[in-house]
């Protein structure tokens, strides 16, 4: 087959199409996330009681999460700077580990939500809980589908291929670890 | 790799060990974030919480992310969507927060739910008798309801 021609640069707007796709993409998800958190906030700050059902939730557990999508996000930059080396192996390699870092947040979050379901605190206990599961599950679906896509990318890169897609997911996963800096403290500091 | 020359000058700038210190600048960041709360003083939770949140969010948006090195309307339609989770913010806020406003007033059975959740009522009348054993559990477990 022959090559397709694809447009990845946009004289117009100043960057490749794909970086400018996800930062699109960010933008969006930037009104989603809001909506969610904004709502936590105001219901929080209304109903007192929210303070007590929060502390149920386990502050150590998010702090290692935290720890974790930090640590994640470092291996995700590292990746982009190999890239831009052109060195695909170790770009490959270092997003397979960012992949493993979403993989331990993921069972940790597994481990946290059977213990909480177990003791009742159910996505239809009330309305803090519903909001709990409905803000971390939404985290964590992109969580899921960033893993996916960084896979896919780290097996292109291995073959030295489409190298400037390292970058695009890394620039997606680090606004994923954004949106849990912030779930962090609302979820199990504010007590 | 050709769209990477146009932005190779920032990029380059920084090798690993730049990634390495800001690395350690979050975690430490997110250890003050932990401590800050078990002072008990709202204020100190406040920043240490939120406001450190903010600069965490910062660094990374930044140095890993790299906006700074984007064109400025990409800053801008990223700033869009913040303002507009502000607008969202301003205005559904006083619904949730106030009981009354300026030709307008709460339903006497949202005060009497909140009242309920809060333990300080045992009971709700309009609720009927399917609601019962879970409510009033201190952290809520129990509660069954779709409220």
């Amino acid at each position: 087959m022959s090559e397709m021609p694809i447009a990845t640069t946009r004289s117009a707007a100043g960057m490749p199409t794909a970086r400018l796709a996800v930062w699109w993409i960010i933008a969006s998800e930037i009104v989603i996330f809001g909506g969610v958190l904004g709502s936590y906030i105001m219901h929080r700050l209304a109903h007192g009681i929210w303070a007590d059902y929060a502390a149920n939730t386990n502050t150590e557990i998010g702090l290692i999460n935290t720890f974790v999508l930090l640590t994640s996000s470092l291996a995700a930059v590292l990746a982009h700077q190999a890239a831009e080396r052109g060195d695909g192996q170790r770009a490959a390699n270092l997003l397979y580990a960012t992949t493993g870092g979403g993989l331990v947040f993921l069972c940790i979050k597994g481990y946290e939500w059977s213990y909480e379901i177990s003791h009742g605190m159910t996505i239809t206990a009330n309305t803090f809980w519903s909001f709990y599961y409905t803000a971390a599950g939404i985290h964590a679906l992109h969580v899921i589908a960033g893993m996916i896509l960084m896979v896919i990318t780290a097996g292109w890169a291995k073959k030295n291929e489409h190298l400037h897609r390292v970058e695009i997911i890394g620039v997606y996963w680090h606004f994923v670890d954004v949106v849990w800096i912030f779930l962090f403290p609302l979820l199990y500091i504010a007590k | 790799m050709s769209d990477h020359a146009e932005t190779a000058d920032g990029h380059d700038e920084h090798g690993d060990s730049h990634y390495i210190k800001i690395y350690f600048w979050l975690l430490g960041l997110l250890i003050v974030s932990y401590i800050g709360p078990e002072f008990g003083i709202q204020w100190l939770t406040l920043i240490t919480a939120f406001g450190i949140a903010i600069v965490k969010a910062y660094l990374v948006t930044v140095h890993f992310m790299h906006i700074n090195l984007t064109p400025r309307y990409v800053v801008y339609t990223v700033a869009t969507s913040l303002i507009f989770m502000l607008l969202f913010f301003a205005g559904a806020a006083p619904d949730v927060m106030k009981d009354s406003g300026t030709n307008w007033q709460k339903p006497a059975w949202i005060e009497a739910e909140r009242a309920y959740e809060a333990g300080e009522v045992s009971g709700v009348a309009d609720h009927g008798d399917d609601h019962g054993a879970g409510h009033g559990d201190e952290a809520g477990h129990g509660e069954e309801s779709g409220h």
